[in-house]
């Protein structure tokens, strides 16, 4: 029951880096895209989280903004 | 009950917190981030030990040395008040109420807000307080960035490489901060200064358009799709009702960490000793656990 999960953020925001730390603590797979390099996915990102803050994340089409422990847990059944 | 309790989790408190777990104090740290704002700053070249590392791998590296110990960490977590009763210490938060021998509070400094129409509307949505982190996101976008002094520099540093154009709104006569990170944005030739001036709403509708800004008498709309706030910091002492503060509302201690509250200790950016610096509030960190633990053994002889 892998659920696709995809990361929007930049290099040096450190609640992105935190983020992607406890993604990977809790071995989950996830698609990294980094918006200062990718105007396209900059614009989708805002256009879907409907604001210009990174982290955001999509857990299986639930968006989520900022490094929100409890709600990532919750998307993702731990 | 806990012989100590650490607010905070910048460079302070997790100073604090290895000396403590050192000593084998029955400790809690309790904070709303990790690294505070350390993590947030862009290029560190003046931390002993590194002569080059970034706001979030030297944040990175304090919080692996503070994981290496057995340390019990509520993250996420507000102090909302510290009352002294009795002997104990008792904090509370947003989440639950904790009682301790002693306190540290190293609960830092946040960005100063401009209290402007617009700003609470449009903050994510074109408004940030933190060039460091969303800097990428204005990439070709015209941008403003208020302030004058080294964090508006920086800011504008950082943006410099991204963005189209740059307008620094500075309330001041002059620029003030590091000479030569002035000359660099004065020599880009995308950054138009204003000075002597002042923002007086944030104008747009899902997201930022623009700034209105007041100078020389008259009022003008700066056609803008992002705004950087870089106009100083406050500090995070609000909970801190009966501790006494300065005029800046920084925690005032003595040269031991003490605040006028016996048991309660301040170290770091949210006390009133002087000068702001990663390394000097990692030291009072570590001074402050120092003190407290001739505290606790005081109390117990």
């Amino acid at each position: 029951m892998d659920k696709a999960v995809k990361v929007y953020s930049t290099p040096v925001c450190p609640y992105c880096i935190r983020a992607k730390q406890f993604l990977r603590e809790n071995n989950i797979v996830f698609d990294d895209i980094d918006v200062s390099l990718n105007q396209p996915a900059a614009e989708e990102m805002i256009q879907r989280s409907g604001q210009m803050g990174v982290p955001v994340l999509d857990i299986a089409g639930q968006i989520i903004v900022g490094f929100d422990k409890e709600k990532i847990k919750q998307a993702l059944g731990l | 009950m806990y012989d100590l309790i650490i607010i905070g989790a910048g460079p302070a408190g997790i100073t604090a917190s290895v000396y403590a777990a050192r000593k084998k104090m029955g400790l809690l740290v309790i904070t709303k981030d990790i690294g505070g704002q350390a993590a947030l700053s862009g290029d560190i070249e003046n931390y002993t030990g590194y002569q080059f590392i970034t706001g979030p791998e030297l944040a990175a590296k304090f919080e692996e040395h503070m994981r290496k110990f057995d340390i019990i960490l509520k993250e996420n977590e507000e102090a909302k008040d510290i009352k002294k009763i009795d002997n104990k210490v008792v904090v509370k938060t947003d989440k639950g109420a904790y009682e301790a021998w002693a306190v540290i509070i190293a609960s830092g400094k946040r960005s100063r807000e401009l209290n402007v129409m617009g700003e609470q509307e449009f903050k994510n949505r074109g408004l940030s307080y933190c060039a460091t982190c969303d800097a990428p996101l204005f990439a070709g976008y015209d941008v403003s960035i208020i302030g004058g002094g080294n964090s508006c520099l920086d800011a504008a540093l950082q943006l410099i490489k991204i963005a189209r154009h740059i307008y620094i709104i500075n309330i001041a006569a002059a620029l003030t901060g590091d000479a030569v990170m002035r000359e660099k944005v004065e020599k880009s030739g995308i950054v138009s200064i204003f000075n002597n001036a002042q923002v007086a709403e944030i104008i747009g509708d899902k997201m930022v358009k623009g700034i209105k800004i007041k100078r020389e008498g008259r009022e003008e709309i700066l056609p803008v799709q992002g705004v950087f706030v870089e106009i100083g910091l406050i500090p995070n002492s609000e909970f801190a009702k009966d501790v006494k503060k300065n005029q800046y509302g920084e925690i005032m201690v003595n040269s031991r960490n003490e605040t006028n509250i016996p048991g309660i200790f301040s170290a770091g950016d949210v006390t009133d000793v002087p000068e702001k610096q990663i390394i000097i509030a990692a030291g009072e960190g570590s001074k402050a656990t120092l003190n407290v633990f001739r505290y606790l053994s005081s109390r117990r002889a």
